[in-house]
C-alpha cells in the first residue's frame, strides 16, 4: 500500500470517527431540543400540578367503587380491607390493602392497575398509590399499603359502579 | 505470505474473503437462533390459549427474535457480502483497514453471547420488544443491562465496519472506476455506510440514557423526575427508521446486480437508480415519527411525517420500475438467483404497498401495534432483505467456492420459500385488520384459523432453511467446476478473477476503461 493511500485512509478514519462521536452527542442534544419544542408548542405540561376539573364534592351523587386484588404467580396474600366502598365524586378517599409475603425469601413486586369500565380510567385520580413504585417484601413480611384517590366529578352520569383492579407481578432480578 | 491454517487462520485473519466468510457463517448461525425463537412464538400461537410458554417468556422471545434478526443476522450478513464482494467489484486488494475488519467481526460473537445468556439471568431476557421502550426498559431486571451492553458492542462493531467499507470504496477503487461507474451494490453499501455512521451512535446514546436511568439516578425517561418516555421513542426512531433502510439498501444493490445478469441487458436507468438510493437515504432522516402516530403528535407533525413518508414511495417506485424495465425484452433465464430476485420484486412490493397504507396517519392509528404491522415489516425484512441475501448467495456462491450449487434443489428452495413465506405472513394482514394485537401470547377464538395457517407456514419456512444450508455445504464440498465468468450475462470485475476467487486478488489494481 502506498504512503499516500495510507494517509488517505487515516484521514477518513479520523473524520468518520469524529462524526460517530458527534452523532453520539447529537442523541443527547435531542433531549433539550425535544424539551424546547414541547415548550414552544405547548405540548407537554408534566410540570403543572394536576387538578380536579369541576371542583367541589358532589354530595348528591354516590359511586360504588369495587376494589379487586390479584397476584400473578406470586407467593403473596393481597387483599383490600374494604372490598367495596361508596364514595362521592370529588371526595378524597384513602384505602388500605393488606399484603403479606408468604415465602421464605424476599420478593419484590409491582402492582399494575386496571379499570372497569376502561374509559373510566381518566376519572380515577390517584394521588398516592403503592403501584407507583416497586414494593420489596422481606420473607414473611406483612404490611399495609395505602392508595389515595379522588373520583373526578366529571365522571359520566351513566357510570354508577367503578372497578379498580390491581394485579401484583414479581419483579425478578431487581431486588434492591 | 504464509497463510495460517486451522482455527488460528480464522481468529487472526485480516483477509477480506475470510472475514466475509466469518460474517456470513455467524449471521446464518444467528439466523437459526432467531428462527428457533420465531418458531417458539408461532408454536405458542398455533392455538388460542396458553400452552407452551409463560407470557413473560413469550415477550422475551419476541424481543430477542427482533434484536437478533436485525442486529445479528441481517446486518452481519450484509457486511459479509460487502467484505467478500466490494473489494472484488472495485478492484481492490483488500479492505482499507484489515485489522479493524477482524476486530469488528470478533465483537459480534461477544454481543451474541450477551444476548443469549440474558435468558438465564434472574428476570430473564429483555421483554420490552426490540424497540426497548421505557418505562418497561427502565423497570425490568438485569437482562436489560445485558441487552444494552450487547447493543453498545454491536454498535461499535457496525460503526467500525461501516467506516472500513466507506474508506475502501472512497480510496481503493481501481484506476478509471469513477463513482458513477461503480456497481450498484457498491453504491448502496456506500450510502448504507454513511447511514450506519450517522445513526448507530444515536441508538448507543438512547440505550445509554436507559442505562443511566436504571442505575445512576438520571431522569431522561422518568416523568416523576421531569423526563418523558415519549422522548425515547423519538430518539429510538431517529435511529430506527434509517436502520430499516440500512437493512434494505444493500438488498436493493444485490437485486440490481442479479437482474441485469439474467436479463442479459445493462441495468435500466443506472443514474436514476443511484439518485433514488441517495434520495431514500436522505429522506430516511425525516420520517421517523410515522412509527409514533398514536402517541399524541400535533396534527401538523402528523401531516408532515405522513407526507414525508409517502415521499419515500417515489424513489422506491423508481427502483421497482427500473428493475422491471431492465427485464423488459431481455433474454431472461430463471436460475435460482434470478428466481429470488424476481420473487423479491413481487413480495417486497407488497411490503412497500402496505407501508404506504401504514404511512397514512388515520389508517395507522387503527392498525397501530396489530399484526398488520407485523405482516408489513416481515414482507420488507424477510421477502426484502432475506430473499435478496438468498439471491446474492446463489449468485456469488460459485465465485466463492469454485463449484456450482445444485440448481434443482435451489429452485425447490425458492418455490417452497415463496409458498411458505406467504402462508406465514399474508394471513397476518387479515389478523391485524381484524384487531389482533402483536406481542400477545393468547388471542380470541375468531383468530384461530389464520394463526394456525401462519404457524404451519412458519414451520415450513424454518425447516426449509436447512435445505439452504445443505445446498451451500454441498457447493463448498464439491460440485461442477465453474469458469471465472460463472454467468454468461455477468458483467463486472469480480468475474475476471478465477473461481474460486484466490486468497489474494487484485494485488495490482486492474484498469477500468
Amino acid at each position: 500500500m502506498s504512503a499516500s493511500t495510507h494517509s488517505a485512509h487515516r484521514t477518513l478514519l479520523l473524520k468518520f470517527g469524529v462524526v460517530a462521536v458527534l452523532m453520539f452527542g447529537f442523541g443527547y442534544l435531542l433531549v433539550p431540543f425535544y424539551d424546547q419544542i414541547c415548550k414552544t408548542a405547548g405540548l407537554r405540561d408534566i410540570d403543572r400540578a394536576d387538578e380536579i376539573r369541576s371542583g367541589g364534592i358532589d354530595r348528591a351523587r354516590t359511586v360504588r367503587v369495587e376494589l379487586d386484588a390479584n397476584v400473578n404467580r406470586l407467593p403473596w396474600r393481597f387483599r383490600s380491607e374494604t372490598p367495596i366502598v361508596n364514595v362521592h365524586p370529588g371526595e378524597l378517599v384513602t384505602l388500605v390493602y393488606d399484603v403479606e409475603n408468604t415465602a421464605d425469601r424476599p420478593v419484590t413486586g409491582q402492582a399494575i392497575p386496571s379499570y372497569g369500565p376502561p374509559h373510566a380510567a381518566a376519572y380515577f385520580r390517584k394521588i398516592e398509590c403503592f403501584c407507583f413504585t416497586q414494593q420489596a417484601f422481606a420473607a414473611h413480611e406483612k404490611r399495609q399499603l395505602p392508595v389515595a384517590f379522588v373520583v373526578d366529578p366529571g365522571l359520566p352520569k351513566d357510570i354508577a359502579t367503578l372497578t379498580l383492579s390491581y394485579t401484583f407481578f414479581e419483579v425478578e432480578g431487581n431486588n434492591r | 505470505m504464509q497463510t495460517q491454517t486451522g482455527i488460528r487462520r480464522w481468529l487472526t485473519s485480516t483477509n477480506h474473503k475470510d472475514i466475509g466468510t466469518l460474517y456470513l457463517c455467524f449471521s446464518f448461525a444467528m439466523f437459526i437462533v432467531g428462527g428457533v425463537m420465531a418458531l417458539a412464538i408461532r408454536a405458542e400461537l398455533f392455538q388460542p390459549g396458553l400452552q407452551l410458554v409463560r407470557p413473560e417468556f413469550f415477550n422475551e422471545l419476541t424481543t430477542m427474535h427482533g434484536l437478533i434478526m436485525v442486529f445479528a443476522a441481517i446486518m452481519p450478513a450484509m457486511v459479509g457480502f460487502a467484505n467478500w464482494q466490494i473489494p472484488l467489484m472495485i478492484g481492490a486488494g483488500d479492505m482499507a483497514f484489515p485489522r479493524l475488519n477482524n476486530f469488528s467481526f470478533w465483537l459480534l460473537p461477544v454481543a451474541a453471547i450477551l444476548l443469549v445468556t440474558s435468558f438465564f439471568v434472574p428476570g430473564g431476557a429483555a421483554a420490552t420488544g426490540w424497540t426497548l421502550y421505557p418505562p418497561l426498559s427502565t423497570q425490568m431486571g438485569p437482562g436489560m443491562d445485558l441487552a444494552i451492553f450487547a447493543i453498545h458492542i454491536l454498535g461499535v462493531s457496525s460503526v467500525i465496519g461501516a467506516i472500513n467499507i466507506v474508506a475502501t470504496i472512497l480510496n481503493l477503487r481501481a484506476p478509471g472506476m469513477t463513482l458513477m461507474k461503480m456497481p450498484l451494490f457498491v453504491w448502496t453499501w456506500l450510502l448504507t455506510g454513511y447511514l450506519l455512521i450517522a445513526v448507530m451512535p444515536v441508538l448507543a446514546g438512547a440505550v445509554t440514557m436507559v442505562l443511566t436511568d436504571r442505575h445512576f439516578g438520571t431522569h431522561f425517561f422518568n416523568a416523576a423526575g421531569g423526563g418523558d418516555p415519549v422522548m425515547f421513542q423519538h430518539i429510538f426512531w431517529f435511529f430506527g427508521h434509517p436502520e430499516v433502510y440500512i437493512l434494505i439498501l444493500p438488498a436493493f444493490g444485490i437485486i440490481s446486480e442479479v437482474i441485469p445478469t439474467f436479463a442479459r441487458k445493462p441495468l435500466f436507468g443506472y443514474r436514476s437508480m443511484v439518485f433514488a438510493s441517495c434520495a431514500i437515504a436522505l429522506v430516511s432522516f425525516c420520517v421517523w415519527a410515522h412509527h409514533m402516530f398514536a402517541v399524541g403528535l400535533p396534527v401538523g407533525a402528523q401531516l408532515f411525517f405522513m407526507y414525508a413518508t409517502l415521499l419515500v414511495a417515489v424513489p422506491t417506485g423508481v427502483k421497482v420500475f427500473n428493475w422491471v424495465a431492465t427485464m423488459w425484452e431481455g433474454s431472461l433465464t430463471f436460475e435460482a438467483p434470478m428466481l429470488f430476485a424476481v420473487g423479491f420484486i413481487f413480495v417486497f412490493t407488497v411490503g412497500g404497498f402496505t407501508g404506504v397504507i401504514l404511512a397514512l396517519a388515520p389508517v395507522d392509528i387503527q392498525v397501530q401495534d396489530t399484526y398488520y404491522v407485523v405482516g408489513h415489516f416481515h414482507y420488507t425484512m424477510v421477502a426484502g432483505s432475506l430473499f435478496a441475501l438468498f439471491a446474492g448467495t446463489y449468485y456469488w456462491l460459485p465465485k466463492w467456492t469454485g463449484h456450482m450449487y445444485d440448481e434443482k434443489l435451489a429452485r425447490w428452495h425458492f418455490w417452497l420459500s415463496m409458498i411458505f413465506f406467504n402462508m406465514t405472513f399474508f394471513p397476518m394482514h387479515f389478523l391485524g385488520l381484524a384487531g389482533m394485537p402483536r406481542r400477545i401470547p393468547d388471542y380470541p377464538l375468531q383468530f384461530a384459523q389464520f394463526n394456525m395457517l401462519s404457524s404451519i407456514g412458519a414451520f415450513g419456512f424454518g425447516l426449509l432453511q436447512l435445505l439452504f444450508l445443505y445446498i451451500v455445504i454441498r457447493a463448498i464440498r464439491g460440485g461442477a467446476k465453474v469458469e471465472p465468468k460463472v454467468w454468461d450475462g455477468a458483467k463486472g470485475l469480480e468475474w475476471t478473477v478465477p473461481s474460486p476467487a484466490p486468497h489474494h486478488t487484485f494485488e495490482t489494481p486492474p484498469v477500468v476503461s
